[in-house]
Formats: C-alpha cells, structure tokens, sequence
C-alpha cells in the first residue's frame, strides 16, 4: 500500500439490486441479488444486508444455489469466472474460470457437475447457451473449459431461458420464435408467432419465459401483455397454447409456484398477479407495489416470493400475497431534477427518488432510510402522460425546513406550480408539511435557497424565478384562536430590469443576497432587502453563482454558460480574477474553501478544485467520468481524514459524490476498491461488534502501536486500517462460534500473549519519527510537484487570473516554492 | 369493360335469422343447420361449404334441437312439441309427430343411430324407436322435476346424461331409471344466482361427463361416483352449447359472450400417459350469444344470435395449409331473393314472411354529366326510389321463393303449402293488386318459380319434381304442360333458366345434372353431362343459347344447347384452368346475366365480387394478376391490351346480394352492409374492455 495512491474514481454503492432475479437460500431466510460487481445476502426478515460476496472484478450477471448442496451459491460475471460461495459466512470456497464473458448462469439439480451459461463468443450479437462441466478439483482456482453447446442464438437475458420438468428440455425464446430443446432425445422444436407485419399481432414479441415445475408446460410472456401457456410441444404440429390476458403492456416477468399451481405475472402496471389452476378466470393481485415489476422469483420452500422493481427495491412477499419486507436501494428511476443535498440531520443523500417522492439515501450503509412523499398524488403509470415533477429542494435551518417545489406544464401557458415548505417534527422525527404556496411566482422557479447563517433570527428562503422576480419568503406567526402556528408569507419581491431571474445565493454570514439576472449579478443586502451593487462580465449568462466561505467569504463566483468562471472581490467590488472553464457542476465545500467544479468538453467531464482566493486549482483530475456529470455534492466526514498531499487535502473534511447522465453515483477514493467498497466485510464485523470496554482500549492501543510498527516498515504510511487478521488469537477468538471454542481458561495464556508486544517494536518513538516524516514529505512533494506541474501543463488551456498578494504564512511559502517550479510557458495561451 | 350507370341499392333490409341448431353428420360430411325462424339449411362441407337444399320456416315450429340418426336421416324437435323428419330428396318435411311432453328442448340420437331421445318441459324424457319410414315411442325414463335441457348418450349406449336445471342426472337406459343426480353449484363468482341452468352435457367413453351451464362454468363429473371432479369457470356469462370430437380429444364450448374455447386433453408430461384437459385457443368470431357448435374431424363450427356460421378449422389437423384451412364466415343465403323486372326497373325483395317491391330513383344527369363526370363519381338523384308495394303472406309459413316478371306485371311467390299469382296494373302512380284464384292443385307449392323473357310464361318448379310451364295472358292463366321427372327419381328441381327467346328451359337438382327442355316441342333437349359439385347459378345467353353453369367449386362451364356439347371457350377454360384466387373465392356465385350488345360478356358476381368474363380476350394464368385495377386510361392501347385477361373483377360493392343489367348501360347492384344487419339485431352481452 503506497502512501495515498492515486485518487481514482469509484463506485459507491447504489448500484442496482434489480438487474437480475433475487434467488431465495433453501430455507428462506435469505435472499441473494446480484449487486455491480458484488452478490448481496439479505435476511428476508429483517431486510438487513448480512453479507456482501465480493471477489468478481466485474458486472455479476447470474447467482444461482448449489443444486447439490443449498449452503452454497454460485455466482458468474462478466470477468469470465464462476464461483462458488458459502453464503452463511461469506467464503468464497472455489473459482472455476472459464475465459469468456457470461451473461447468465443456471443450474440444474439432474446435471450434477455442469452448469449452463449464457456466453458469446464469436459475434458480439450472437448469444449461446453452453453447459460448462466444473471440474472436481481441491484447488481453489480451477480451469473450467469444457464446454459443450445445447442452443444457438438466443436472448441475452437469462429471463428468456428457462429449464422445464426436471430438466427434460430447456425452453428459449426470442423476438417470435419459440425454440424447446429436449436433453434426452437431443431435439429442437421451434414455435414461431406471427410476426409483425400482420398489425393485428404487432406486439407478439416474446419477452420471458417460464417452465411449470411438473408438467409439460411452458409460460411465456408477450410484449402486448399476452400470457401463452404452450402445451403438446414434443409435437410441431399438435401442440397447443392458452393466452392468459390481463397485463396491458409488455410482461416483464413469470414464474412458477413451487408446485406449479399458480403462476405469477409482472409488468409495468406494478400488479403482482397470481393466475391459480392457469385459469383466466381465478387470478389474485397484490397491486400497488410502486414501480414496475422487472423480476420475480419463488422461494424453493414455497413459503415467499419476491419482485424486483425498476425502483431498484425488491419486495418480499408472503404466499398469501401479502407485502412482508422491502429491500430499497438508490432509486435510480427517473431524472434527477433537485441536485444532490445532504440532509443536514442525517447526513444522508437527498434526491429525487420515486415519482413525487423525495429519498433520503445513506451513502454509509448503501440503503434507502426513508421516502418522503411531496407531491401526494397517486402516480398512474402511463406512456406520455406528462406528471407532476418535483424540481427543487432545499434544506435550511440546519435541517429544521424543508422547501419543495413542484411543477407539471401541459402546454406553454399552463404552467402548474407549488411550492411546500416542510418543518421537522422531532416528535414524530419526520418533516411535516407546514405552508403550501400556489403559485409562488408566474413562472419556473429557477433556485431556491435558504438563509443558513447562524446568527439570524428568522427563517429566509428566498426563490428566485424566470418571470423576472426574486421573492424574499419569511417565517412569520400564524396562530390564532385555536393554536399557535407558524407559517411562511413572502417578504420582499425583487427584480432587476425584467431580467428573468437565474441563481440566488446568500453569503455565509446570511448578510448578503446575491441574485443573477441572465448575465448580471446583483448584490442584496438582506437586512433591509436594497440594492447593494451589481457585477456584469457581459460573459454569457450566468449558470452557477456561490460565495467563498470561511477565509473566504469575501468572493463570489459565477459560472457562465460561456465557459468563464469569475470571481468578484465583495469588498473591492471588483472581478478578482476569471479563467476560461465550460463549468457544469459547482459546489462549494461546506467544511472549508475548497469549491469544486466540473467542467464538460468533448471527451468527458473534468474535475477542478479550488479556492476563491487562488486562481491555481488545488487538485485536477481529468476524465473522472466519459459522460456528462449531472450533479455534485461534498458531503462532510464523520471522521476527518488527514490526507497531508497537497493534492488530497480537499478529501480531509468532506468528500465528495458526483452523479453522471446515466446516474451512477461516483466518489474519489485513495483506497484499493475492496478496502473502500467492503465496510461490513467479517474483520470490521468483529470491530465493530467490539464494546468500549476496557479491553477495547487495550485492543485500541494495541492496533494504533501495530499500525506505527507499519508506519515505520512502509514509511509514509500515516493512517492504516487496522489489520487484526495480523493476530491470529484474537481472530480466531472472535470468528469462531462461541460453542465450538475451548474453554476460556485455555485460550487465555495464548490470548495474553498475542497482546504482549514483541521487543523489536519501539513503542515511544512517535514525535522524532514524525519530524522525520515531515522531511521525507517535502522530498516527496517535490516529487509529486514535478506530476503536479505535468498536470498544469496538460491544462494549459485552464488559464488562471492574477495573481494576488498574500501575506506570507509558512504553507503559503512552500507553495510558493512551488510555484518556482511552475511552468508559466501557458500564460502567453491567455 | 366498359362503363356502367349503377344503380347502388341499400334499401333491402334483409337481416337473416340466428342460427339456433348445428348437427354436423360425418358420413356425408353436411351440416344441417337450423334458424330461429325454423328454416333447416344444409351445407355441403365438401362442395366448398355449399347451401344446398333448405327447408322453409314456418312461425310455430321453432327448432330446439336437430339430430341426424341412421345415417343420413335429419330429425329435428323443437317448442310445438313435435318431432319431425326431413325428406332430403324432396326437400319437404316427411311426416312430424308429437311426442306429448310438452315443449321439446333437447333430442339425441343414440350411438347406433337406431333411437331418439328427446327431453320434455314437463320433465320427462321419451325414447323413440327409429323404423325405416318413421319413429315410434319407446317409454318413458323416470320423470325429472324440471325440464330437460340437453342430453348425451354414453358412447356405448347403456347410459346417459340428462342436464336439467340446478342438476344433472344419468339414466340407466335399460332400467330407464336415474342412478345418479349431480347437482351443479349455482354460486357465480361468489354470488348466489337464481338457478343454473345445464345448457349442454357430454358423456365420454371414460365415464366423464361435461357440462356446461349459465353460471359460466366447464366442469367434468365422474358419473361412476357421482362427483365434481374438475372445474373451469371460463365466462362472466352463459356457457350454452358443447360438441366433442368423435376421438374424444378435444370439444369446443361456445359462451353467451360470443367467444368459443377450445380444450383439448394433452398429457401432463412426455413420458406419461396421464392426460389432462386443458383449455387452449378462445376464438372469438361472434358478436353474440354462440347457441351451437359442432367438432367436425378438422374443424370447429359454430352458430348464433349473429347470424354468422362460422368455421374454424384445426391447424394441427389441417394436412396441407392451403385455402381450405382458413376461417370461413358464412352470412348471407346461397340463393338469390331478388328479381328484377328490367322494362320497368323495379326490384322485388323477398322475406321471410312478405315481399317489398321498389321502383328505383332516377337521375336527370345526362350524357354531358356522365362525359364530365369521373369513373367513380355519385350522381345526384332526381326521383328517389319508390317503395311501391308491400305484400304480407297470409298463413304462418316462410316464403320459399318469389319473382317478377321482366315486364313488371306479374308477381308469383310460393310457400310450403300454397302458391301464389299477382297481376299488377299500373295506372300512372297508382299500382293496383289482384291475386289470380284458383290456382290448380298441382301448383300448391314451388321450389323456384321464373318468368319467360317475354313474360308470357311462367315456369314453376313443384317439389315433387315436376315442372310446370303456364301460358299466362291478360289476367287469365293456362296450364301448358308438365315435364314429369324421370322414373324413379324424386329429386327436386330448385333452379330454372330459361333461353330469352323462350325456346329453351334449363333445370337443375341439388345433385343430378342439368336438364334441358325444349318449350316449343315441350319434351326433353338434352342433359348437361352431371358433375360432382352442385350448381349455384345458370343462364342461357340470348341468340347463342348458350347455357353457361357455375358450380359450387367455382368453375364455370358453358355449353350450348343447340349442339348439346360444350362450346370451345369452355374446353379451352377446362384445359387451362382457372386462376387460382378465383378457386379460392369463399361465396358460390348467385347469379349470371348477359350484356344484349356484346355477346363475349358472362356478367356474375358472388357476394364480394362482380365480374365480367370477356371471352375475347386470353385467360390468365397463376402468375398474372386475377384482381388486377382498372388499366389507367391514359396508358397507351399496347400496354392496356397486354395487361388485359378475360376476368374483369371490381370489388367495389360488397357485400353483393344481387347485381343485374337494366339495360346496355345500366346495371343495378343491390348490397347488404354487415353493420347495418348488426345493428338490428339484439344488442349483445355488455363486456368492459379492461375488466377484471
């Protein structure tokens, strides 16, 4: 582990839980569903997250049980690898590598020592269903290369193949054409449907497929909603089929009770519907599930089922179709309209999450806390149905409010706005819908934001709208004769030369409004609402405006749909410095001055920090991500980190998550991805499970000395992750089940002793290694001031302001040291 | 092809009855189908599902039930109480007989074909003894509560199956005597209703028994114990009618909502032989209640209130997949019940139970309107058409047939039971009615009747085979002479033609050839050398006295009558062929007609097409366009004549009850549009598109 490798771009969590069909263990206490690169173990009873399978290097596409021992689960991946865990303690046992991509896995409890895969090989269109016979080998990492071919051409997803009569034939479908291959006599039947160029049957597309678990019977799902219960299919010509019809769109899925009484349906009309005896007429729904059913799947006991919705949750739902556990991820659903924010309570991730829904999202736990419903409507799921969207939100009083607007335009001149304001009730530790405001302005509301200084007495939201106008909203007292209330009356109505009205912002000490007209900026003293001054760059219109904070708060920055990022001295009332940056997304650090920008060109999305008081960026990155970022937050750490790189120090206090075009959720990260991606892995169970018990600090104080011996083995190393696998008696202690241990007086001779430290390790050492340190680190910043410089140089097109005149502090020296070093070759570019 | 003033007539409100009965006979292959209105219809399934012989109606006799025994005996029962046999031969009814149980709902002939069964009102069921020439009672089986509603004989005879209302029960045939009684379950989604009532039972070999009843339910009982075994609730509304293949792998259940299920019995899986009935395909060609089906070999059949009878052929016992396997919709009658009397254009429409005739518009737009007109356009009407007469029959029966004379003044129509002669006068607007009486006894009932060119004769064709040629002048009338049929045979005559010089009278019989007379010499021409497939429609066209005769197989022939053999178009048409969309065509053709200038012209039209056959000009082959557009007329000459073959088809008017030339220039179409005759029957059973 080198000191701070480099910062790179990870995933954090929120990726679906609904790509593939949940698999229930044999006993239904757990649920698997495969997870990015990861397969998840839920308990179906408390919803909660037991394990995470990690050791794919790529998407996992199919998690299927071990047919011949149900403790245990196979998974493959696109990393060309299938492998083979024990789910109840998280052990992968064996790698079988097979070489090419696998789309799909199924397994069959008749063919003992092979499974099936979907893979493509030779044209990147063209998928096969291969059986790949796993070798019995003892070694943990086996070749699994023999593979013979059972059907040609078929659908990549693994919802179109299905296994049928205890593995007699396996049935396929694409586009319109039925295909049951039988194992036994080595046949294909092919079922084709009348394709499309008869109208009547345009939607006859196969879309998923079902076997019955005893009979000869095959299920099949259709574009147009149809249902096909296929019988007779050894035969060409004698068979037969049954339509079921009830879905009014595509079936997005089918699946068989355990006994094959009933079937079970699912599409866009979020209605789980049980078909009992196939019959038309006798079929239960469970309706209202929220979002579109993607997958379902059945429980090998028969007891649950469950569904997997586009809302990237899975339901887990009894026999008697009732709603028993929801597993919820980040609802990746829709657009994001509100941005990303942090609820300054919870410190979880707010945004747009089901329709009219705001979700509170916790980025440590990768799980969604709760939904809070803003628009309150029921949501008719319809194509071209235009909705009501919930396009802005802000957070103020520390979290005290909550402020919401909704908008749906039906046409140009009817616009339909509302804006909410929210009041946390501790009580109920839930926010309350306190004002509702029709109308607040004629037009789009286009920022909305919330005086957060802690000084000022009296809650200020300010919004600021397309029809010229920026409204000043105050709490005010409402109580009458029957209850003391509050309520929100607007305030103050400003405008600035019918300019429609773009950003608003206020300074951190809440003194100062700043309000953008298109491409003038107007500064508002918010005590007696007038105008202070205005700045105009005549640049384009401005698209980001934010104060500095802290040290400097005295600047603003503006942001303009040109590509020119400036900065504004409040007190000179002059443009401090401006560089030419195509900046989408910019937000200021709420811990410190660091702002960070993104800027999009052509190749991708670029990373900037910096302060308003240098025109230098801190740190750059450059194509953090290939397509647009759409949104960026910094949410603070919990517990600082104490990065000492120059290049790092932005990610001590805060860290930052950006949100790209196809929204998956980015983070910077120093750390290799296991380490970051793995918080529950076993070792930091058996931390975490540890008390604050005097034994824990001895343990504490014995982790901190192990980590200064690995300090002084790998040098630079400052902070390490406690690594207690190091001492085999204290994770043996605690790994093994407490009824198979040895009695406590036996261990505990050896346990002392694993705490006795060994005499090589030179416990007070601490203050002259840290000089040492602070040496070692000036060496090494010259090295990494030459990357650094490189950097700059690939950014030349960046141009910097001018520069401006400090007083000297010791940091401030050293950069300028670095600056000596600067290649300014980039300033004739200006 | 010339242009043509059309006359585009609308105004015949004919709407046939719903079809109440199908009884398919496998033997000969033909379906016997009976109506609301009592009228039988036979369709002849290998003769391209051709009407060949029919019984009229008659007000009292609704059938219930229709049943072929003994091969090829027709029975059929209904709400008078009677039973009553058909004379296939002279299309008349041999003898009915009552069976004294009331109103009849139900009839079954026995496995053996030897005896009936009928179920009664009051509950009881008779067993009748079927003799060569008649039926007679057997006994009675034990008297049920309520009536009998459907009945189905064990295939091995020894039991059966009678569905009542509320339950079903199972005789012993030979005790008579009910050895069990399965009551039905009258819950119909969990509401209680009134009664249920067992539309229709079926006993398999096995022991099984189907039913169908109004609660919407298929269910299958063990008649050895007496129990439910399976049940399948498949309608929100009555289930009315059942048919089980001869093989008893398959039935068909037809629903008050119009949908017909199919269930087959497949096997639960491949390698056992446990088998399960499943309900596979719903077809859903009717708009209303499907109150029959049958299961042919190939085939589902099924009929009701709409009026259509409809077929549906099996896929996977279809052997090739060629026209015969697509779905065939019959509405309309194979027989014309139009005449046209083309002197003073007027139309005589015939229904069941009266006769309207019209006088057609007329338009002032003259030669200059129709120079600048476009092919296609309306003409504007300055006289509108006239409904002149309105002719109630007296009595409860249906007309058999009807016609006008080319000059106008004579209209004759006939029933079962009596025949029928008007003179009319016109007196400028005025139209004055007078029956002829005292019609001769020979002429109490006819199965077509026609009028010479010069309307002084009129031809009659009797059922009992014979035809009768009657001079006619003034208001008097005079019996010429009787062709008696030939020893022996007592097959009806049902289409006449008649040369139009009035030399020549061709007759044809539902299955022997065409007969042709010689009026002046009254004897016997020739005959037509016979051919398989029934004749739908023939005509001698004028000067050439050419017989052309279209059959049920679509083919055309044209013989001529003064040389007694075929004409050489005819041997050149049969070497060739025709074309194979015009083999393919559904509907047989109606009638033929001749343009009097251009002797080369067949005009004919089935009911979706009229052609003009042009005998001049080269046949097509298969490869050539049949159903080809009118050549646009700026193309040159060459091209025209290149794309040109005999058969000038326009599909414009559909669907086409009649279509005849009033003179050089003008023809008249009259045609019948299927929403018209929808929205005149009873409105159907209410379904929500989306519900649940």
């Amino acid at each position: 582990m080198v000191e701070e490798e480099n910062i790179r771009v990870v995933r954090c969590g929120g990726s679906e839980l609904n790509f593939r069909r949940a698999v229930f263990s044999a006993d239904s206490k757990y649920i698997f569903c495969v997870s990015g690169d990861f397969v998840k173990v839920y308990s179906t009873v408390t919803e909660e997250c037991v394990h995470i399978l990690h050791g794919h290097r790529n998407l996992v596409t199919g998690i299927q049980l071990n047919p011949n021992n149900h403790l245990q689960l196979y998974s493959c991946s696109l990393d060309g690898t299938i492998k083979l865990w024990d789910y109840i303690d998280g052990i992968l046992i064996k790698t079988f590598i097979v070489g090419c991509k696998l789309h799909a896995l199924f397994t069959l409890a008749q063919a003992e020592d092979s499974v099936f895969v979907i893979v493509n090989k030779e044209k990147p269109d063209i998928f096969q269903l291969v059986s790949v016979k796993l070798p019995k080998s003892s070694s943990q990492e086996v070749e699994a290369k023999e593979l013979s071919f059972v059907l040609d051409y078929i659908n990549q997803s693994p919802k179109c193949i299905a296994f049928g009569n205890e593995g007699v034939y396996v049935a396929a479908v694409r586009e319109f054409y039925l295909s049951v291959y039988f194992f036994k006599k080595k046949t294909t039947s092919r079922f084709t449907l009348s394709s499309s160029r008869n109208k009547k049957h345009a939607k006859n597309n196969f879309t998923c497929v079902a076997c019955h678990p005893t009979e000869d019977c095959i299920a099949s799902g259709h574009m147009d909603g149809k249902i096909r219960l296929w019988r007779n299919f050894y035969d060409d010509k004698k068979y037969t089929y049954t339509c079921l019809h009830w879905h009014h769109d595509m079936v997005m899925d089918l699946a068989f009770s355990v006994t094959g009484t009933s079937l079970l349906s699912g599409g866009r009309e979020s209605v789980l519907v049980e078909w009992r005896d196939a019959t038309e007429k006798n079929k239960e729904f469970l309706p209202r599930l929220g979002a579109t059913i993607e997958h379902i799947s059945v429980s090998p006991a028969g007891d649950l089922f469950c569904t997997s919705h586009s809302d990237n949750k899975i339901i887990i739902i009894h026999r008697n179709l009732e709603a028993s556990a929801v597993i919820q991820g980040l609802v990746k659903d829709r657009s994001i309209f509100t941005g990303l924010m942090i609820d300054p309570r919870t410190k979880a991730l707010v945004l747009n999450g089901k329709p009219g829904h705001l979700q509170f999202y916790s980025l440590q736990s990768d799980k969604q806390l709760y939904n809070l419903d803003i628009i309150q409507q029921e949501y008719i799921n319809d194509y071209g149905l235009i909705q009501i969207e919930l396009t802005k939100a802000a957070f103020g009083c520390f979290g005290n409010w909550l402020a919401t607007v909704e908008q749906r335009q039906e046409k140009e001149t009817e616009l339909e706005l509302q804006m909410k304001l929210w009041m946390y009730n501790k009580k109920t530790q839930g926010f309350i819908l306190n004002t509702k405001i029709n109308m607040p302005h004629e037009d789009c509301i286009t920022a909305l934001c919330f005086c957060n200084a802690e000084k000022s007495e009296q809650p200020t939201l300010v919004t600021a709208s397309k029809d010229g106008y920026f409204k000043v909203w105050i709490l005010t007292d409402d109580s009458d004769i029957y209850k003391k209330a509050v309520g929100w009356t607007c305030d103050f109505v400003g405008s600035y030369h019918k300019y429609q009205a773009t950003n608003c912002c206020f300074s951190e000490d809440g003194s100062l409004l700043a309000v953008s007209f298109e491409e003038i900026v107007t500064i508002w003293d918010s005590v007696t609402w007038e105008l202070k001054c205005t700045f105009c760059q005549r640049a384009g219109k401005i698209r980001h405006l934010c104060f500095g904070r802290l040290t400097c708060s005295k600047y603003l920055l503006g942001a303009t749909e040109n590509g020119i990022l400036c900065c504004w001295n409040l007190l000179s009332c002059a443009l401090e410095w401006n560089a030419k940056l195509n900046v989408r997304v910019m937000e200021p650090d709420p811990n410190s001055e660091n702002i960070a920008a993104i800027s999009q060109s052509s190749v991708g999305s670029d990373l900037f920090v910096f302060k308003p008081s240098e025109p230098r960026p801190l740190y750059i990155q450059k194509g953090i991500s290939r397509e647009k970022v759409q949104w960026g937050v910094f949410v603070p750490r919990d517990v600082p980190e104490s990065f000492t790189s120059e290049a790092y120090q932005w990610l001590n206090r805060s860290q930052f998550y950006f949100l790209t075009k196809s929204q998956s959720l980015l983070t910077f990260s120093t750390k290799s991805p296991e380490e970051k991606l793995t918080p529950t892995s076993k070792q930091l169970l058996a931390e975490e499970s540890l008390p604050t018990t005097p034994f824990y600090f001895i343990l504490g104080k014995h982790r901190q000395q192990q980590d200064e011996k690995l300090n002084e083995t790998l040098e630079n190393e400052l902070v390490q992750l406690p690594l207690t696998e190091n001492i085999p008696a204290i994770s043996e202690l605690l790994h093994t089940p407490a009824h198979v241990l040895p009695s406590a007086a036996f261990l505990c001779s050896m346990f002392v002793n694993s705490l006795l430290l060994s005499k090589e390790t030179k416990s007070a050492k601490e203050i002259p290694e840290d000089v040492d340190m602070e040496e070692e680190k000036e060496s090494e910043d010259s090295d990494e001031e030459n990357d650094f410089t490189e950097k700059v140089q690939d950014t030349s097109n960046t141009g910097l302001g001018e520069d401006i005149i400090h007083q000297l502090s010791k940091s401030e020296e050293k950069e300028l040291r670095k600056f000596r070093k600067i290649d300014y070759s980039w300033i004739a570019a200006l | 092809m010339g242009e043509f003033k059309v006359h585009r007539v609308r105004f015949f409100n004919y709407v046939p009855s719903g079809i109440r009965c199908v009884a398919y006979n496998n033997q000969s292959n033909r379906l016997a189908v009976s109506r609301t209105d009592g009228t039988v219809e036979i369709y002849n399934l290998s003769a391209n599902y051709f009407q060949e012989k029919f019984f009229p109606g008659h007000e009292s006799r609704a059938t219930e039930a229709l049943c072929w025994a003994e091969g090829q005996r027709l029975f059929s029962a209904g709400l008078n109480g009677e039973i009553m046999e058909y004379d296939l031969q002279a299309l008349n009814i041999k003898y009915a007989m009552d069976a004294f149980g009331g109103p009849i709902w139900s009839m079954a002939a026995s496995p053996s074909g030897s005896q009936l069964l009928v179920g009664c009102e009051d509950g009881s069921v008779k067993l009748f003894q079927i003799t060569p020439d008649k039926i007679q009672f057997e006994r009675n089986f034990d008297r049920q509560k309520s009536r009998i509603l459907s009945l189905s004989w064990h295939p091995s005879g020894t039991h059966i199956a009678a569905g009542s209302i509320d339950y079903i029960s199972v005789f012993d045939v030979k005790s008579g005597s009910a050895v069990h009684k399965m009551i039905v379950d009258r819950q119909y989604m969990g509401v209680s209703k009134r009664k249920c009532i067992v539309w229709g039972v079926a006993f398999l070999s096995d022991g099984t028994i189907i039913s169908v009843d109004s609660a919407g339910k298929v269910q299958f009982w063990d008649s050895a114990t007496g129990t439910l075994v399976k049940s399948h609730l498949i309608a929100n509304a009555d289930v009315q009618s059942i048919a089980v293949a001869d093989q008893e792998d398959s039935f068909v259940v037809g629903t008050a909502e119009g949908t017909v299920f199919h269930f087959q019995l497949v096997p639960v899986t491949s390698n056992s032989s446990e088998k399960q009935w499943v309900r596979t395909k719903p077809f859903q060609h009717h708009t209303h209640d499907v109150r029959t089906v049958a299961h042919s070999p190939t085939a589902l059949i099924s009929g009701g209130t709409d009026t259509h009878l409809v077929f549906r052929p099996l896929m996977e016992k279809v052997e090739v997949k060629n026209y015969d396997a697509a779905l065939r919709k019959i509405t309309f009658p194979h027989r014309c019940l139009i005449s046209c009397s083309k002197k003073r254009q007027l139309l005589l429409f015939q229904f069941a139970h009266h006769l309207e005739l019209w006088r057609l518009g007329s338009t002032v737009a003259t030669g200059k309107f129709l120079v600048s007109g476009k092919n296609g356009d309306t003409l504007p009407l300055s006289k509108n058409a006239d409904h002149l007469l309105h002719l109630k029959t007296k009595g409860p029966e249906n007309i058999i047939c009807s016609c006008i004379s080319p000059c106008g003044s004579w209209i004759a129509y006939s029933t079962v039971s009596r025949f029928f002669l008007y003179r009319l006068n016109y007196e400028h607007d005025n139209i004055s009615l007078k029956r002829v009486s005292k019609m001769p006894a020979f002429l109490r009932s006819a199965l077509q009747i026609l009028f010479s060119e010069d309307s002084t004769k009129l031809f009659v064709a009797s059922n009992q085979g014979a035809l009768h040629i009657v001079q006619l002048s003034g208001g008097s009338f005079k019996h010429l002479h009787a062709f008696q049929p030939q020893s022996g045979t007592v097959e009806a005559m049902c289409l006449l033609a008649v040369s139009p010089d009035g030399n020549w009278l061709a007759a044809s019989g539902t299955s022997a050839g065409v007969h042709v007379y010689n009026v002046k010499q009254l004897k016997l021409h020739c005959t037509v050398p016979a051919y398989n497939f029934p004749v739908t429609a023939m005509a001698i066209a004028p000067n050439t006295n050419n017989l052309v005769i279209a059959h049920s197989d679509q083919q055309v022939f044209e013989y001529s009558i003064p040389d007694k053999q075929y004409t050489d178009w005819s041997r050149t048409v049969q070497k060739q062929g025709f074309h194979h969309l015009w083999l393919q065509r559904d509907t047989p053709i109606t009638h033929i007609s001749f343009h009097p200038k251009r002797p080369m012209h067949i005009l004919l039209h089935d009911a979706y097409m009229f052609c003009i056959i042009d005998k001049s000009l080269p046949l097509p082959n298969d490869k050539t366009l049949l159903y080809n557009p009118f050549p646009p007329t700026n193309e040159s000459d060459v091209i025209r004549r290149r794309t040109a073959h005999a058969f000038k088809i326009s599909k414009i008017y559909k669907p086409l009850l009649f279509m005849d030339l009033l003179d050089e220039r003008t023809l008249v179409a009259v045609e019948r549009p299927l929403d018209d005759i929808i929205a005149q029957l009873p409105p159907p059973i209410k379904k929500k598109k989306f519900g649940t």
